[in-house]
Parts: structure tokens; sequence; C-alpha cells
């Protein structure tokens, strides 16, 4: 959709330009550079045997044992798990908490009744309910899933009614003035007004569905990342428990990259 | 006898909190009849806001009556614009919010908008525009559902010295030439003098009506004409002396 910039500059403006995109490019390489160098070391010490590879593994062992796990086929198949518990998660946790905190914005009784509730449910370590989880859940995906979804709704219900009940009072003023009812209130003003939180509960909110995904996968799973981590851990497989971590962060940047697309595409029209 | 537009009967208003009431209105008593622009002056923390509020419906009176006739439109200290919509949508809010966004009241909105020199803006965010263009279309937003009484708080405030002169000449343009009725609240004395077919002057709070002048100028009801003019000081210092007696 970038449209060709056909504009022209004064002498100084493109060398202005010209040092912004040399300073951008200067800050990928040593970011790539950093990146690189930490592997190198990683890989050499081990190699040297400075440090022993079988308690910090390395990245050619972590190269090779996903290599092997996609081999034997169930690559995927863990993957696939985690990011379907995560994703539905993640939605389930973004939709439930942006409802209740319309619900909890529209009725000021409620939200004070609730306000406690909600302060000590969000105070709570979510882990300690692992043992009632999976009595009533059981060991499967239910019971992750149920963990992902209490980890992120109590976030996403807070991120958003602070950010309702934000809304700019002259605005509200404004829309009374012209008899506007709450409902209109909400879709014209509040709703769209609190976009930018919107955007920002998601991203706190892909960490939380991955913490939640995980966790549950800790307590209850046969299958998963965080289950090929904690089997890794109990049979001593340290080059699992790397492998599974590194492919949670490529996951966990690729989501949150998601998010950032999409921000780029709804702020787009609103701010410049 | 015009017909009055708006109509305050020993009205007050006390506002209550956790901590105590607040008695902002007392025994306040004007009207504005129609065609005709009003500025209110008072103090500060007066009740200046609160009577506008009560005009507009907004708050109910807590003893006292007020009679207003037609519709009303509110336009505020900053310009409220809505910084996600365009221009244009942002002039349609109110016809959007009365359920009267036909196409006669869009084209309507737009003409005036086109009128007074927003028409390249049209597209634009409110962000793209400068204080003075933003204001100008808060106006036109007010004036989309076609309001018998314009009420305004305060609207040139937030500009700076320069614009705010400017952007006061040509609402003043706008409200005359769209036969408005207007109630204008302001601390400034000279904008009150340089705007107002009638000026009020409010007491401390509780906000009552202490004087009320009709300036006249001999006709004259452009804002710069009249501050070039040789009444325009004695007017300054009456009302001065009535605001800080
Ligand atoms: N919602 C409210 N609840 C309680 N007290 C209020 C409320 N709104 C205003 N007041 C009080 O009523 C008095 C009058 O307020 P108002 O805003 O009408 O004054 P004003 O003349 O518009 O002030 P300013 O010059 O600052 O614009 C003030 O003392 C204010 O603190
Ligand atoms: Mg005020």
């Amino acid at each position: 959709m970038k449209k060709k910039d056909t504009r022209v500059f004064s002498a100084e403006h493109r060398k202005f330009l010209k040092k912004r995109k040399r300073n951008i490019a200067l800050v990928w390489s040593l970011r790539i550079g950093l990146l690189a160098l930490l592997l190198g070391l990683w890989e050499l010490s081990t190699q040297l045997g400075w440090v022993d590879a079988f308690l910090v593994s390395s990245p050619s062992r972590i190269a090779k044992t996903i290599a092997s796990l996609y081999r034997e086929g169930t690559l995927f198949y863990h993957i696939g798990t985690t990011l379907w518990e995560t994703l539905v998660g993640f939605a389930i946790a973004v939709a439930v908490g942006y409802g209740v905190a319309l619900a909890l914005w529209w009725s000021e009784t409620v939200r004070k009744v609730l306000e406690p509730y909600i302060v000590v449910i969000n105070a709570l370590p979510k882990i300690a309910l692992g043992p009632l989880i999976i009595i009533w859940f059981g060991t499967g995906s239910s019971a992750i899933l149920f963990m992902t979804v209490i980890v992120g709704v109590i976030v996403a219900t807070m991120h958003m009614l602070s950010a309702f009940i934000e809304t700019d009072k002259n605005k509200i003023l404004l829309l009374r003035s012209m008899g506007a009812s709450k409902l209109q209130l909400l879709t014209k003003l509040v709703i769209p007004s609190s976009l930018p939180a919107f955007i920002s509960m998601l991203k706190v909110n892909v960490g939380m569905a991955w913490i939640g995904s995980v966790m549950g996968e800790y307590i209850v799973s046969r299958a998963g990342l965080g289950y090929l981590i904690v089997y890794g851990g109990q049979v001593f497989r340290l080059d699992l428990v790397m492998s599974a971590t590194f492919i949670l962060c490529v996951l966990a940047a690729g989501m949150y990259f998601l998010v950032v697309l999409l921000e780029k595409l709804l702020v787009k029209n609103t701010e410049n | 006898m015009k017909k009055e537009m708006l109509l305050f009967s020993d009205v007050s208003l006390i506002y209550h909190t956790a901590r105590g009431e607040t008695k902002a209105a007392e025994g306040l008593s004007f009207s504005v009849s129609e065609g005709e622009f009003v500025a209110v002056i008072g103090p500060s923390g007066c009740g200046k806001t609160t009577l506008l509020s009560l005009a507009a419906g907004l708050l109910k009176p807590s003893s006292g009556s007020i009679e207003r006739h037609g519709s009303c439109g509110y336009m505020l200290q900053k310009d409220e614009l809505f910084r996600w919509r365009t221009i244009e949508k942002n002039i349609y809010l109110p016809l959007e919010i009365k359920h009267q966004k036909t196409e006669e009241n869009r084209l309507r909105a737009r003409a005036l908008a086109v009128k007074y020199g927003l028409g390249d803006f049209l597209q634009s965010y409110p962000s793209q525009l400068s204080g003075g263009m933003r204001q100008r279309a808060a106006l036109i937003r007010t004036l989309a559902t076609d309001p018998d009484l314009l009420l305004l708080d305060e609207p040139f405030s937030a500009l700076d010295y320069q614009t705010r002169l400017n952007v006061t000449e040509d609402v003043a343009e706008i409200i005359r030439s769209e036969g408005k009725t207007a109630l204008l609240i302001t601390h400034d004395i000279s904008e009150a003098i340089s705007l107002a077919d009638r000026v009020l002057v409010l007491s401390p709070r509780p906000a009552r009506v202490t004087h009320e002048h009709t300036l006249d100028f001999g006709g004259e009801k452009k804002p710069m004409r009249r501050r070039e003019m040789s009444g325009f000081s004695g007017w300054f210092e009456i009302l001065w002396k009535e605001l800080n007696g």
C-alpha cells in the first residue's frame, strides 16, 4: 500500500534521511551481531570444554535436537499443541476480559461491588489453582486452556476497564449535550477512544497467554513445549529443555509481531 | 417583544458530594431572546459552566425554573474533536447521535463547512489542523443540527492571542450570518464587549446576575471594529469595576 515517495527534499534533509537510514542499519547490524556473538561464545565454550555441554547445552546441540524431533515427527505435534492452547486461551481471555470490562463500565454499582474480588483474584498466584484445575478439568487440554484463560482474563479486564473509565469527561459532556444515550456513548466514544489501550492490552496478553499455557503444561500435560521442558528436566536432557525454550521464544516473538502488525492496520487511520 | 429562547427564573443549584454541598447558583434570573448574542462574564469558579449545563438541560435546578424553546448546541473550551474521525465525520457526529443523518442534513452540514473555509480539510484528521481551524470545525459541528440556541463555554480561551482574535472574528461572523441566538460564557471582558448585544455580570459563587448592559456601538457587530471604537474602553472600565467591586 506504500505509495512511492516523489517529494523533493533539500540537501540538508537528504543528508538527515541518509544519516537516519545509516543509524537504523547500524542498530540492526549490532543487534544481529550481538546475537551471533552470544551464540558463538556459547558454542565455542562448550566445544573447548570450558563449560559442560551436558549442563548448558549448545547451539549445535539445540539444532540437532530440533532436527531429531522433526525426524521423529513429534516436533510439530508439540508446537501445534502449545500453539493451539495459547491462541485459543488468548482469544477467550481477551474476549471475556473485554466483555466483563464493558459490563463493569456500564454499571457503576456492579463495578463497586466486584472491585475487591477482582483485586484479590488478580493478586492470587494462579499456579496455586493447579490441584483444583486437575481435579475439575482432568489432565487434558481443557485444563491448560482454563489456566491460560484465568491468567489472561483478569489482566484484560483491568486493563480495558481503566481505559474505559478514563474516557475524556469533556467528550462525554459533549455527547450528552447532543442527547446521546449510554449505548451511543459506548459505541461512538468509549470503544473507539480506547483502541490504543486495546492494542497495548493485546501485547501484554500475548505474554500472559504463553505464561498460562506453559504453566498449565507444567502441571498436567502429556504434550506440548511446556511438557517437553518438564520432561527434559526430569530425565536430565538439557538439550530438550533448551530446544523447547528456544522454540517458545520464536513463537512468542512471532505472535507479538502479529499484534504489532494489527496495530499498524488499526491505528493507521486514527492518528498521524 | 421578541420571542424568548431561554428563561431562567430564580434558579438555584446545589452540588452534592461526599465532602459536602456547594451552592453554585442562587436566585439566578435572566433571559435570552431570539437572535440575540448574550455574553456572561463572572469571576472564576462562580458557576458559569454550571449555568450552561443548566441551560443545556444536563443539570436539573435545585429550585426555580428554566424554560428553553428549541434545540441547543454546546461548544466547549477545547474543540473536543474525535481524533479517530475525519473532520467531515466529526461534523456529522451530532447528526448521528440525534438520528438525523439524512442526505439533506449531511449536505447542509457539509455546505456550512465548505462555506466557512473547511472544504479542503474535510478528509483530514484533527491532528493535521491548527488550533484555530479545529475550533472552527467544532463550531461547524455545533451548527450541524441547526440548533436554535448556541451555548458557548469559553470557546476561545485555549487559543493563543493572535489566533484568538481571528477565530473570534470568524465565529462572530458565522453566528451572525446564520442568524443564531447565542449565549457565550467568558472571563475575558474585552471579548464580551466585542461580541455581545448584551452582557450579564455574575457575582462570585453562588452565581447571580448583578449587572446587565445592552451594548449598541451604533449597530456595529464586527468584533475588530468594535475594539477600535471609542466606547470600547469606557465599557471595559465599567465592567471591570463591576466584576471586581
Ligand atoms: N460536578 C460537581 N460536583 C461538585 N462541585 C462542583 C461540580 N462542578 C462544579 N462544582 C463547583 O461548583 C462551583 C462552580 O463551578 P463552575 O464550573 O460552574 O464554575 P466556572 O465559573 O465555570 O469556573 P471556571 O471559571 O473555572 O470555568 C465551583 O466551586 C466548583 O468547584
Ligand atoms: Mg467553567
